[in-house]
C-alpha cells in the first residue's frame, strides 16, 4: 500500500494570497490515516526458523529452563520485526544439538520453507547452564554456517533468558542490516504500584519488572544516559521540582546539584555530556541546558508559556525538540541546541512529549488532531519525518497514548496507553504493528527506552 | 508596503499589531523558506529583522560635577501612624546630599527606602543625617493602641482558618490567564495576607487530569506564577510567597466532567511551614 501524503505547510492568514497563487493540494484534515509508513518497508523478511534446543540432560529442572530459553529466543526474534517467523507447528519435529545431526533440507522444505535456522543444544550440568547455539542458512547447504555461538552462566531462570537475549541479539545484528538487536535493553518507567509513583524498571518484552526508588514522593520522568549508568528523573521534595539522580550501577539515588527553580522533564543529549529540562526559576518555564554535572547553566528558550518536554537529537546532539505553548495549546518544535533556529513542526491539535528517533530522521510523540465532536481520534501516537514534516499515526481508538520513547534500533517505540482509569506501558514497532502491553496492574506510565 | 505582518504562525499573526512586537527571527526565517517569494521576502525579512533587534541602551550620562556641598535634607513618613499591637506600618525615608544615614533604633540605613516595623509599644523613628555640607534629622511617631488586637497573627494561624479566608483563584481550559472572577478573588487574597505580613504562602499549580502529565506540570507552574503575580501586584512582598506545581498529580476530584475539571484547573494557596 502506498503511503498518502499530506504535507505539513506553515500557513497563516497573510500567506492566503501566497496560497491564491500556487496550484497547492491543501487537503483539510478530515478523517484519520490509517496509512503504515516505517524503515524496509516492501523489502521482504527473511523467513527464519528458531528450532527447539536439545536438551542434554533430561531432568525437570533443565526442561523447565530450557522451556523459558525456547520461549525467549523465538519471541526475541519474532519481536525484532524483521523477520517471518517460521511458526513451532510449522516446523519439523527434530531438535537438532549440533551441526552433524541438522538436516537443512527438511527445514527448507515446505510446509516450513526456512530461510535460516536458529538451533543448538541447551544442558544443565551441576550449578551451570551451558548452551551451544547456531544460525545456519538453509539455502546455501556446502556451507551453512552464519553463526555459532556458546554460553556458560550460572543456572537460573533470568539467566536462562539472558542467554536467549544474548544469542537473538547475535542472530538481529548478523541479519539485520548490522544494526544491534534490542533484547538486552530495558524500559524505565513509574509506577504507583506502591503507592507513591516511583522508579521501576522492566526488561523490553515484560519480564522482570523490579523497583528502583523509593522516596516516598512523586517521582516523573526518568531518562537514562546514553551509557546506561545513571537515571536523570523529576522529583517532588519540599522545596518543590528538583532533578534527581539514580545510579544504576551502585543501586541508590546519588547527589545531584539541581538547579534553582522548579526543575523537570530531564533529557540526556546522545553523547552523556548535556542534560536539557524545564526550569521555571524566572517563574515561566523555558528549556535550559547544562553539563553532565549539572554545572555550566545556559537557558535556551524564551517564550511566553510552558516550555517542556526537550529531547535532543541523538546523532547529531545539535537540535533539541521539544513542546511549547506559547500560541495556546502545546506544540511540537525544533531548534537548534543554542536556541537558534525555531521551527514548528505540529500545524494545530494539542501535541506533547516527542522523542528523536536514535537515526535522527523521526519525531514520535502524542497529538490529538481535535478533529472534533463525533469525528473519529484521540490522543494517540504519531510519527513524523523531520526533514518533510510529513507525518502518519500509529494508534488508532486504543485509548489515550502519551510519552513514546524510541527502542536504540529505532524499530520499535514504547508508549503509555491509558484505557479508562487504567494505565500501562506498551511497544509497537515504528509502523504501529506488533501491540505488546508489557506491564500490568495498573498506574504505570512515562517509559524510557535504554540506548542500548 | 500594504502588507502589516510576516509571522508565519496564526496565532502571532492575529495579534501583530505592532509588528515588531510579535515578528521574531523564527518567523521570519520560515517566510524566507518559501522559495516562490524568496527575492520579495528576503527584503521583507531584513527590513523586520532589523526592526525586531533590540536597540543598544545609551550609556548613562556621567553624574554633574561636584560643586560646594549644600546641606542634606531629610524627611520620614510612617504609614498608618496609628496600628494596632501585633499588626505593623511601613517606614518611608528620603534624603539628599547625605553620607550617613540612621534611623535610632534600626542602625545605618541606605540614603532611601522603605521597611516594615511592627512595634509593641508606641515609637518616634528619628532619622538623622550627615553629609560634607552639615547635618540634620526628622522624625516620625507610630501609635501603638493596645486596645483591640487583631484577630489573628501569624503564630495563631491554622491551616484551617487560612483555608477560609485565602480563596483559590481557578482558571480556564490550557490557559494560565487570570479570569476576572480569580482577579477579585486574588484581590482579597492579597488583603488578607498584607495584614498578616508575618504568613509565608505556598501557591501550588493545579490542571484537570486531560493532556499530557509534562506539559500539565509546566502549565501548573504557569498558574501558579500567575497567581503569585496578581499578589505582588497587590502589595505582598515576593519573598513570602513560594511557588509550586502539581500539574495533573494531586486532583481535587476524579469525575470525568467539566465542573470536577474546573474545580481540578485552580491555584490554591497553603501556609509555608
Amino acid at each position: 500500500m502506498r503511503a498518502r501524503r499530506r504535507i505539513a505547510f506553515p500557513y497563516s492568514p497573510v500567506f492566503s494570497f501566497v496560497l491564491l497563487l500556487l496550484p497547492l493540494t491543501c487537503r483539510s484534515a478530515g478523517a484519520q490515516d490509517w496509512v503504515r509508513t516505517g524503515t524496509n518497508l516492501g523489502a521482504s523478511r527473511i523467513r527464519l526458523a528458531a528450532a527447539n534446543f536439545n536438551a542434554a540432560s533430561g531432568d525437570p529442572m533443565g526442561l523447565a529452563l530450557k522451556s523459558t530459553f525456547d520461549s525467549t529466543l523465538f519471541n526475541d526474534l519474532s519481536n525484532a520485526g524483521i523477520f517471518d517467523m517460521v511458526s513451532k507447528s510449522l516446523a519439523p519435529p527434530a531438535t537438532p544439538a549440533s551441526p552433524q545431526q541438522m538436516n537443512l533440507a527438511q527445514w527448507a522444505a515446505p510446509p516450513a520453507n526456512a530461510a535460516m535456522v536458529a538451533f543448538g543444544s541447551f544442558s544443565v550440568s551441576g550449578d551451570r547452564l551451558a548452551v551451544y547455539g547456531w544460525l545456519f542458512d538453509a539455502k546455501n547447504p556446502d556451507s551453512p554456517q552464519i553463526l555459532g555461538k556458546q554460553y556458560n552462566e550460572a543456572s537460573s531462570q533470568d539467566n536462562a533468558r539472558l542467554i536467549a537475549h544474548r544469542f537473538a541479539d547475535e542472530i538481529i545484528t548478523r541479519l539485520g542490516g548490522g544494526i544491534p538487536g534490542i533484547a538486552e535493553t530495558h524500559i524505565y518507567y513509574i509506577s504507583a504500584r506502591g503507592g507513591n509513583k516511583e522508579v521501576w524498571q522492566i526488561d523490553y518484552d515484560g519480564q522482570g519488572a523490579k523497583q528502583l526508588t523509593h522516596l516516598n514522593t512523586i517521582s516523573l520522568s526518568p531518562r537514562v544516559s546514553p551509557i546506561n549508568d545513571r537515571l536523570a528523573f523529576a522529583s517532588l521534595g519540599r522545596r518543590g521540582w528538583s532533578i534527581a539522580m539514580y545510579s544504576l550501577l551502585l543501586g541508590r539515588t546519588v547527589s545531584f546539584p539541581s538547579p534553582a527553580g522548579n526543575v523537570f522533564s530531564p533529557a540526556w543529549s546522545g553523547d552523556g555530556s548535556k542534560l536539557a529540562f524545564s526550569d521555571a526559576r524566572t517563574g515561566d518555564p523555558e528549556i535550559y541546558v547544562t553539563d553532565a554535572s549539572g554545572s555550566s547553566l545556559k537557558q535556551i528558550t524564551t517564550f511566553r508559556g510552558p516550555d517542556v518536554s526537550p529531547t535532543w537529537n541523538p546523532k547529531t546532539n545539535s537540535q533539541i525538540a521539544w513542546c511549547s505553548g506559547r500560541t495556546g495549546l502545546p506544540q511540537i518544535y525544533i531548534m537548534n541546541s543554542d536556541g537558534t533556529n525555531v521551527q514548528r513542526m505540529t500545524d494545530g491539535g494539542y501535541a506533547t512529549s516527542p522523542s528523536w528517533s536514535p537515526d535522527g530522521q523521526f519525531l514520535v510523540f502524542a497529538w490529538n488532531r481535535k478533529y472534533g465532536p463525533g469525528a473519529p481520534g484521540g490522543q494517540d501516537i504519531y510519527i513524523m519525518d523531520i526533514a518533510s514534516k510529513r507525518w502518519t499515526q500509529l494508534t488508532h481508538d486504543q485509548g489515550r497514548e502519551d510519552f513514546p520513547s524510541w527502542s536504540p534500533d529505532s524499530r520499535h517505540i514504547v508508549f503509555q496507553r491509558e484505557q479508562g482509569r487504567s494505565s500501562e506501558i506498551w511497544t509497537m514497532l515504528s509502523d504501529g504493528t506488533e501491540q505488546h502491553r508489557l506491564t500490568q496492574g495498573s498506574g504505570n506510565s512515562m517509559p524510557n527506552w535504554s540506548w542500548k | 508596503m500594504n502588507f502589516r505582518c510576516w509571522c508565519s504562525d496564526p496565532e502571532a499573526d492575529a495579534t501583530c499589531k505592532p509588528l515588531r512586537k510579535n515578528c521574531t527571527k523564527e518567523n521570519i526565517v520560515k517566510i524566507s523558506q518559501h522559495r516562490h517569494f524568496a527575492s520579495l521576502i528576503a527584503v521583507a525579512a531584513l527590513t523586520f529583522m532589523a526592526g525586531c533587534h533590540k536597540k543598544p541602551v545609551p550609556p548613562p550620562p556621567p553624574p554633574p560635577p561636584e560643586a560646594t556641598s549644600p546641606a542634606p535634607t531629610a524627611t520620614i513618613t510612617v504609614t498608618p501612624s496609628t496600628i494596632n499591637a501585633g499588626g505593623s506600618a511601613v517606614l518611608a525615608w528620603k534624603t539628599t546630599d547625605a553620607t550617613d544615614t540612621s534611623i535610632d533604633g534600626l542602625g545605618a540605613v541606605n540614603t532611601y527606602g522603605t521597611q516594615n516595623v511592627s512595634p509593641t509599644e508606641s515609637t518616634t523613628y528619628h532619622l538623622v543625617v550627615r553629609g560634607p555640607g552639615g547635618s540634620t534629622d526628622a522624625t516620625a511617631r507610630l501609635t501603638v493602641s493596645a486596645a483591640a488586637p487583631p484577630p489573628a497573627v501569624g503564630e495563631t494561624m491554622t491551616e484551617e482558618m487560612f483555608e477560609q479566608s485565602v480563596k483559590p483563584a481557578f482558571f480556564d481550559y490550557d490557559s494560565f490567564d487570570i479570569r476576572p472572577d480569580a482577579q477579585s478573588v486574588l484581590a482579597q487574597d492579597a488583603a488578607f495576607l498584607s495584614q498578616h505580613p508575618t504568613l509565608k504562602v505556598v501557591i501550588g499549580g493545579y490542571c484537570d487530569d486531560r493532556g499530557s502529565a509534562e506539559y500539565n506540570l509546566a502549565l501548573g507552574e504557569n498558574r501558579a506564577n500567575a497567581a503569585k503575580q496578581a499578589l505582588v501586584n497587590g502589595g505582598v512582598s515576593p519573598d513570602r510567597i513560594r511557588t509550586v506545581s502539581y500539574g495533573k498529580e494531586k486532583q481535587f476530584c476524579t469525575q470525568a466532567d467539566e465542573a470536577c475539571w474546573q474545580q481540578n484547573r485552580r491555584a490554591g494557596f497553603s501556609l509555608d511551614q
